[in-house]
């Protein structure tokens, strides 16, 4: 490969790839907020959802 | 959910039943994880494999990096996150949250969204049938010394241009196959369909794609290949059809704003970071173009030292003639070429298959919650539906080209006339901007300041917008593909018509629960009374 060809592949990967690693460690350190406005309750989970009975 | 509880206690509950009860809890993602598995799964399609390298290649080499992250920077990501805003504070798909967002004429938004899916799913399932028909012939080279002549005469029989009942058996059956899988995994639910298929085929996409990688980089001849890709062409960034490229790149990879990320967001809890999960699938979708544009080129660049030919002298180096012609051509030539023509259509297969779902969940959401159908009854009636049609289409001898044709226009009309739409009548019309900006920071531990709403609001609708004229312009003046008027009258514009048709008839019926009942959370202005949706009821025809 020629000198010019790996500085654009390495500058790709460090560009795009470092993004991603970036990305991950940024929602690693900060997955969720500490603090929400209040409210905010979900619904049920689908697995904890209430089962109809047939009787 | 309800349906599995019922069905194992062998009973059916009638639909006035379902009526009476309340409203099913929404369905989840598992966590976060579980999302951002989707998501990227959703993300990471065809497109990666087949066109990102060829584009890249054409506009510029290395110096495409350059646009390409300005374009993911300032019109992919935050148009991104408009989507996950929409759906996660409206809880709905495209058109339940359209229709919490500015009342029922904004619903046609959604519907439109809905039909796009439902059209680019019937030929996205023939493309993946053909991809595990591939995967299956690699074994035994069977396309033999001539793979042009193999996909059009012997695989795919195309005759001329026109609609033809002839069934290929050897498309049906894999297109059937496709279809019963995708019905399966959207009968399945969210957690345990949508979110367990991501699970096992995207580690799987990723490592057989790896192995591929590694491979062609150890093939004669692979250097030269990455030469021709990442050698830059600084010219090419004066050309103003280079930086359109890079926005269509990343407009049509990222699968947004056609309802796919408004959905998939829609069933995150309430309290879910939505901006930082969406630089994860951002720039992991990326990440996978530029894996795949290093392991095409290195094969490429094989194929070329083979035929003694430079790489600017190869034909086919995008889509269809990559994948089906170039591609089973290399494989052929190669030691050990079954095992690469293995892992590169299996690959195919399960990053398109992994894309075809999402898509299909658009609309089987947008049938659940607007007709109160359960997920499993949805995914059976519109997966039954469309593979009818899909298998009615594009297994017959006239497929390819109706596909092409299809393609062309869903894509570079429909869905970017979306997108535009949803700019100008969200962030124009109804002046939502502020408040989905809101909406994301109170969620998201990444903060999208006023440029994310200058991005949204006046970058993207100019950039989309001279894409679509310019686009519109071309087809209308030139034609498509030397393709007689009458069948891209019939089929690209027609197909478009088809899906206003659609829109408008969806719109108008009537919803089995009302949809206003809500309450978008957190309140807006924050603090404020509870605001905005919860429009009047009356202004719907719901129940």
């Amino acid at each position: 490969m020629t000198a010019t060809a790996i500085i654009f592949l390495v500058l790709a990967i460090v560009l795009v790839w470092g993004g991603l690693i970036a990305s991950v460690l940024f929602l690693r350190n900060r997955p969720e907020l500490e603090q929400y406005p209040a409210g905010g309750d979900d619904d049920h989970r689908e697995d904890d959802a209430p089962i109809i009975h047939d009787t | 959910m309800q349906w599995r509880a019922n069905r194992s206690k062998g009973v059916t509950v009638s639909d006035a039943q379902v009526d009476a009860a309340a409203p099913r809890p929404r369905e989840q993602w598992t966590g976060q994880v579980g999302f951002i598995l989707a998501a990227i799964g959703s993300a990471v399609g065809l497109g990666n494999i087949w066109r990102f390298p060829g584009v890249a290649y054409e506009n510029g080499g290395g110096a495409f990096i350059i646009p390409y992250l300005i374009a993911l920077i300032t019109a992919g990501i935050p148009i991104l996150f408009l989507d996950y805003a929409i759906g996660h504070r409206f809880r709905g798909s495209a058109p339940m949250a359209f229709r919490r967002l500015g009342g029922k004429w904004l619903e046609n938004l959604g519907w439109f969204q809905v039909t796009i899916c439902f059209v680019i799913g019937l030929y996205y399932t023939a493309v993946i049938a053909w991809a595990l028909s591939y995967f299956v012939f690699s074994f035994d080279l069977r396309w033999g010394d001539d793979p042009a002549t193999f996909l059009t005469a012997d695989f795919l029989q195309v005759s001329d241009p026109g609609i033809s009942f002839e069934f290929v058996p050897g498309v049906l059956i894999p297109l059937a196959i496709v279809w019963i899988a995708t019905i399966a995994v959207l009968a399945a639910g969210v957690a345990k369909g949508l979110q367990r298929a991501n699970v096992i085929f995207l580690p799987l996409l990723v490592v057989a794609f790896l192995v591929l990688v590694v491979r062609a980089l150890f093939l004669d001849g692979a250097a030269e290949g990455l030469n021709a890709l990442f050698t830059p062409n600084w010219e090419a960034l004066g050309d103003p059809d280079v930086w359109i490229a890079a926005y269509s790149q990343i407009f049509f990879s990222l699968s947004i704003a056609f309802g796919i990320m408004i959905t998939y967001a829609s069933y995150r809890n309430r309290k879910a970071n939505l901006t930082t999960p969406g630089l994860v699938v951002a720039f992991a979708n990326s990440s996978f173009e530029i894996l795949a544009g290093i392991g095409v080129f290195a094969t490429l660049g094989f194929f070329a030292f083979q035929q003694g030919v430079a790489i600017d002298e190869l034909e086919g180096l995008t889509g269809v003639g990559l994948s089906f012609i170039t591609f089973p051509a290399i494989v052929s030539q190669m030691p050990g070429g079954p095992i690469f023509g293995a892992l590169f259509f299996g690959s195919l297969t399960m990053a398109g298959f992994t894309s075809l779902i999402s898509v299909m969940q658009v609309v089987s959401a947008g049938f659940q919650e607007k007709f109160g159908l359960s997920v499993r009854q949805a995914a059976i009636r519109v997966g039954g539906v469309a593979a009818i049609l899909s298998i009615l289409l594009f297994s017959t001898t006239t497929g390819l080209l109706a596909l092409d044709v299809t393609d062309q226009w869903a894509n570079n009309i429909g869905i970017v006339a979306s997108a535009i739409l949803t700019s100008v009548l969200v962030l124009w019309v109804l002046r939502r901007g502020p408040e989905l900006r809101t909406h994301l920071n109170a969620v998201s531990t990444f903060k999208v300041g006023r440029i994310w709403l200058v991005l949204t609001s006046v970058l993207a609708p100019i950039v989309l917008g001279y894409m679509l004229i310019s686009r519109i312009v071309t087809l209308t003046v030139e034609g498509y593909g030397g393709l007689p008027g009458w069948y891209i009258v019939a089929l690209g514009w027609g197909s478009i018509i088809a899906m206003l048709i659609g829109t408008f008839v969806l719109n108008a019926l009537r919803w089995r629960q009302d949809p206003d009942k809500f309450t978008p959370w957190p309140s807006y202005p924050p603090g404020g009374a509870a605001a905005t949706t919860g429009r009047n009821a009356s202004d719907g025809g719901a129940s």
